[in-house]
């Protein structure tokens, strides 16, 4: 059990943490949520007793870690996986990390056996791989065979099979009672592992609830429905109808509707009760990693610019055509995948591009497979200028902008179905 | 948490980075082999040398002037011991497994210092005794009155300078910042302020300047150095301390970074 009670450090000026007070359980992962910078490390340095807080306190099992008795027993920590001597191999690194606390050495090439890097022990880590170094610095938190584990960013730079074994082993270790505690920058990557959740944003504490709860507030299911788009007063007369019977409707930047608090099938009697035709009617979820963007939206220390390559370009001689782009590259708007209230379209509207398309410069309305209302505002990514990047006329055959990108985004699905579990 | 083993911890550091091999080994050569150049050199000169000069020669400080370039390799031993901890990250690792940061220290600085202490009598005896067969007919013999103490000596100075720079690297814990400030004011600072007239007196008290005293047998005429060879070495010492008592309390005050 780990209990944080009025967490707070500052450095200088900067507040790392302020006013942080949670609980971490045994017999659960917790994730620990935050953008970049928004104080994760800190408070792991400060459990670990590394660095001492400004005010407030941190305790393990009721104790502060620089009073605990046989620490490196009770507590195993992941704090960055480079951090190893280049000129050391695994095994002696390890084996002087298992010295320090009593640890037989038989132990060592045990942990090295669990995580795969038997092979290699004898090998100097200067030449292990990110995701290598990942599995040495977990070996090292298992090394005492401790009731409470933190991991800072345990998946980064694993292959997906590195990344399975590691939510598979920090389930199987809050099984068996012990109390993980996993920071991640990735919601969908904590939606699959952690069972409750801990979300900091600029050093403060933003949600402290169990992964069910934080799906149920945050990620209401929602219906699309499309009315044929040739006949304006049908969707009048549905949305009418459906706000009679109960449902909530917001219309969506493309002309469908959005409907809330109707399951499918009476939707679907509505319209047909009321003599509207359908075009589309599909079950959508929001993703859990919008609904993280949304509540973090605000805290978000480090946001990308758009790459203006001013001075990088060279002048176009006249009458050269620049190059294609490359759906999905270097394009406003992809920095991400589409959400689903924007991209989330399964069968490709055939016709009626609205008013919001892109003209102008780009030309070429109407291209085949264009997505109407592509070009929104990404939540994702910061509101990037939607501005044409060539000057007007010089570019008269590239292909409109983000419309070009395959509206379903195989990326936006991965957190879908697990999410609804 | 047993000093033991910590102590055991911190040998297997100790011992499986290449670095270690390397700047001992270094020190040994250097240290040797220097000296025994510079004996040879000198006794060939030996006849060109003035009643005075010859009056002030010194055949067992001469075999120890290879320790002047090989206390610079002994130097980065002892940085790189401390510093390396930080470098890397692995002070997290290590500080989260022995939270008690005094017991952390003491043993690492306990273990390198041992291992420096045996590597510096060895070389010190080493370098005598060569230096010695250098001189030839001018040597002076291990029996004579204060050589013994200055070959003892000259293991303990090298030794020192090693906890020196372990002290210094635990305060400032960049290597290269360390190293930066260690290696020219050992090559150069200190033997400036020393042999310049204004600055003598107050440059005898530098730890090296003190502390290689013990290794001079023969006292150069009209020398007026306030302390004996014990004394400087205790001048030495207390440098020594200082720097390691500096390097304790940051550490137990700073956040492990």
């Amino acid at each position: 059990m780990i209990e944080a009670v009025g967490l707070t450090k500052r450095y200088g000026d900067k507040t790392a943490v302020y006013n942080l007070s949670f609980q971490v359980r045994p017999g659960a992962v917790t994730g620990f949520l935050g953008p970049n910078g928004s104080g994760k490390s800190t408070t792991m340095r400060m459990i670990l007793g590394l660095d001492n807080p400004t005010s407030g306190q941190v305790t393990i099992g009721g104790y502060p870690y620089r009073r605990l008795p046989n620490a490196p027993r009770q507590v195993g920590a992941l704090l960055d996986a480079k951090a190893v001597h280049g000129g050391r191999s695994a095994r002696s690194h390890l084996l002087s990390l298992a010295q320090l606390s009593g640890i037989p050495a038989r132990r060592v090439d045990e942990v090295l056996g669990v995580v795969g890097l038997h092979d290699v022990a004898r090998r100097r880590s200067k030449g292990f791989s990110l995701g290598m170094g990942q599995r040495l610095g977990i070996a090292a938190a298992l090394l005492g065979d401790p009731q409470v584990l933190l991991f800072d960013e345990p998946v980064n730079g694993l292959d997906p099979e590195g990344i399975l074994w590691v939510r598979n082993l920090m389930k199987a270790l809050a099984a068996e009672g012990r109390t993980v505690f996993v920071s991640s920058h990735l919601m969908s990557e904590m939606a699959l592992t952690a069972d409750h959740l801990i979300v900091i944003g600029r050093g403060q504490l933003l949600a402290d609830m169990s992964v069910t709860d934080f799906i149920s507030a945050n990620s209401a299911d929602f219906a699309r429905v499309r009315t044929p788009d040739t006949e304006p007063q049908q969707r009048e007369k549905l949305s009418a109808a459906i706000t009679e019977a109960g449902g909530n409707v917001l219309p969506e930047q493309d002309g469908a509707l959005r409907v809330t608090g109707l399951a499918l099938p009476r939707i679907s009697d509505i319209a047909h009760d009321s003599g509207v035709r359908l075009w589309e009617l599909s079950p959508h979820q929001a993703s859990l990693e919008e609904a993280y963007m949304r509540m973090t939206q605000g805290a978000v220390d480090y946001r990308s610019t758009t790459d203006q390559k001013a001075g990088l370009q060279q002048p176009l001689p006249p009458g050269a055509q620049p190059p294609m782009p490359v759906p999905g590259q270097g394009q406003p708007g992809w920095y991400a995948p589409p959400p689903p209230q924007q991209g989330g379209q399964p069968f490709a509207a055939p016709q009626g591009v609205p008013a919001q398309a892109p003209a102008g410069p780009y030309g070429a309305p109407g291209a085949p497979g264009a997505a109407p209302g592509a070009p929104a505002p990404n939540p994702y990514a910061q509101p990037a200028p939607q501005a044409p990047r060539t000057p007007p006329g010089a570019a008269p055959a590239a292909p409109p902008a983000a419309p070009a990108v395959p509206p379903t985004a195989p990326a936006a699905d991965l957190t879908k179905p697990e999410d609804a579990r | 948490m047993a000093a033991t083993q910590v102590v055991r911890s911190e040998w297997t550091k100790i011992r499986s980075v290449a670095s270690t091999v390397w700047t001992l080994s270094l020190a040994v050569v250097v240290t040797i082999a220097l000296g025994m150049l510079i004996s040879a050199l000198s006794r060939n000169e030996y006849e060109t040398l003035g009643a005075r000069e010859r009056l002030s020669f010194d055949p067992t400080f001469i075999s120890f002037a290879g320790m002047s370039l090989g206390q610079l390799a002994m130097i980065v031993f002892g940085v790189l011991v401390v510093s390396n901890e930080y470098s890397t990250g692995m002070i997290r690792a290590s500080l989260a497994a022995v939270p008690r940061r005094g017991t952390f220290l003491l043993s690492k600085l306990t273990v390198a210092t041992a291992l420096a202490f045996v590597v510096s009598m060895a070389t010190s005896f080493a370098a005598f005794f060569l230096g010695q067969a250098m001189l030839g007919a001018y040597r002076a013999s291990i029996g004579d009155e204060g050589v013994l103490r200055a070959v003892i000596g000259g293991g303990l100075y090298m030794t020192l300078i090693a906890l020196f720079s372990m002290g210094v690297a635990a305060m400032l814990r960049s290597p290269m910042l360390s190293l930066g400030i260690l290696m020219p004011f050992f090559f150069l600072i200190s033997n400036i302020l020393g042999n310049v007239d204004a600055t003598e007196k107050v440059g005898r008290f530098l730890p090296d300047q003190a502390g290689s005293r013990i290794m001079q047998v023969v006292t150069p005429p009209g020398d007026d150095t306030p302390y004996g060879p014990w004394g400087g070495l205790g001048i030495m010492a207390l440098w020594v301390l200082a720097a390691v008592v500096g390097g304790y309390v940051l550490l137990r005050r700073r956040d492990a970074q």
